[in-house]
């Protein structure tokens, strides 16, 4: 600064030369360690990876004078999550006056209940599958937005696929409930609930997890 | 002669083109930063396939941390002139006789989410630092004697319309206080709400992939 004002003082000749020759230098070093402060700063404080989302709806809670709808037994699967990351799952309902089913016990691993899902959701499964495929292979061109929608009125229209009954036992974590939500996903699975374990479910857990012990029946 | 000469001089690399650079970037990040809000407590959120991207506004999360506490944030929709925020909270104070400041909403406003009873909010926002709140959090109560995760709900519900309800929670946390939650917000009505995941892929078993 106090340079640039002796110039002007000092008119033309021998200062203008001077001044060229230098050119205009700003010394930029401090301007671009800010710069590279607050680009740092911003990389790191920027969320790239937005977070995703699992829709869930639930049915209403049925009114005091309604019924609430009636179930088909045999398509009715039931899904008992226990602790320690186990799934438990029969066909039908229990009935304490009649031999109670027996539990056969999966994981979450691919191999698991997936497999045990796909086996029983196999045409609506395949269905979804096939129609996913010839859209990516370009025989059906349909708006990706449809594909939702053709995917929920395959939905509607499933008659054959189970309905899946998802109860939790005691020390289930949110974890295996949201693992199990997305396989119903992932199988294409048209209808599913979370309900409560009923009592009957429950010494039948008891006794798969603890046979020696005497199991009392519940009425 | 020429040679004396640059030795002289230390040597001057041209930093014009890097600067633009970093000035591009600087200026593309602040542009696209969204901020990462405080936490209340770290949630690490179980996996699932869905690839579904958590909406930007009109917002009500619900945090349940690995210790069963339950945190409650609503944001202020996309105008933030209607002050969603402050009314919510007033409406909270006039429920349970809590006389809030000008400066007490001012600040409420601009925190995001929190987890604990109305009583100690007074005493929450007067709190020096982020660490002082921390201890603070004791999760909201949601018993039947005293649920006041149903009234955040519901005052945040009267206020703006359009709120879609989001559930983060801890893989680690007990399934029962998250069956907690969801009846609370079945009471309020919202039968349809987000759970937050991180993304992982699918996997087949063998015989059902389809070539």
């Amino acid at each position: 600064m106090a340079e640039i004002v002796q110039e002007e003082g000092h008119q033309k000749g021998k200062g203008k030369k001077k001044v060229k020759k230098h050119g205009t230098h700003i010394d930029m070093t401090p301007m671009v360690d800010l710069a590279c402060l607050l680009l740092t700063f911003f990389m790191l404080t920027t969320a790239f990876n937005k977070p995703k989302v699992m829709e869930i709806i639930l049915p209403e809670k049925p009114k005091e004078n309604e019924k609430p709808p009636e179930l088909d037994k045999s398509r009715a699967l039931n899904i008992i999550l226990v602790e320690n990351d186990k799934i438990l799952w029969y066909v039908g309902l229990a009935d304490p006056n009649k031999p109670l089913p027996v539990l056969a016990e999966v994981d979450y691993s691919k191999d698991g209940i997936r497999k045990v899902l796909l086996q029983r959701n196999k045409e609506l499964f395949a269905r979804v599958a096939n129609m996913k495929k010839d859209v990516t292979e370009g025989k059906l061109k349909i708006p990706r937005d449809s594909v939702e929608g053709r995917i929920k009125r395959f939905y509607k229209e499933d008659k054959l696929g189970p309905i899946v009954l998802i109860k939790a036992a005691d020390g289930v974590k949110y974890r295996n409930i949201v693992d199990i939500i997305d396989e119903m996903a992932i199988t294409n699975i048209a209808r599913y609930t979370l309900v409560d374990i009923n009592p009957v479910e429950k010494t039948m857990v008891q006794s798969r997890i603890n046979p020696g012990s005497s199991v009392t029946a519940i009425k | 002669m020429g040679k004396i000469k640059l030795a002289a001089k230390t040597p001057r690399i041209d930093m014009t083109p890097m600067v633009d650079l970093f000035f591009l970037l600087l200026v593309f990040f602040i542009l696209t930063a969204t901020f990462r809000p405080e936490e209340a407590a770290s949630i690490s959120t179980p996996k699932s396939t869905s690839s579904v991207p958590i909406p930007d506004s009109h917002l009500v999360t619900i945090e349940i941390s690995k210790d069963d506490k339950v945190f409650f944030n609503v944001d202020n929709g996309t105008d933030s002139t209607e002050h969603i925020r402050a009314k919510v909270l007033q409406a909270i104070g006039s429920q349970y006789k809590i006389k809030f400041t000008p400066k007490e909403i001012k600040k409420f406003e601009g925190l995001a989410s929190f987890g604990l009873p109305a009583d100690k909010l007074q005493a929450f926002l007067a709190a020096p630092d982020t660490k002082t709140r921390e201890a603070m959090q004791v999760g909201i109560p949601i018993d039947s004697t005293d649920n006041q995760l149903m009234m955040w709900i519901r005052f945040a519900r009267t206020y703006n319309n359009d709120l879609q309800f989001t559930i983060k929670g801890d893989g680690a946390a007990n399934y029962p206080i998250v069956k907690k939650v969801i009846a609370v917000l079945q009471d309020n009505n919202v039968h349809k709400f987000n759970l937050t995941t991180d993304l992982k892929a699918v996997e087949l078993p063998e015989e059902f992939i389809i070539k």
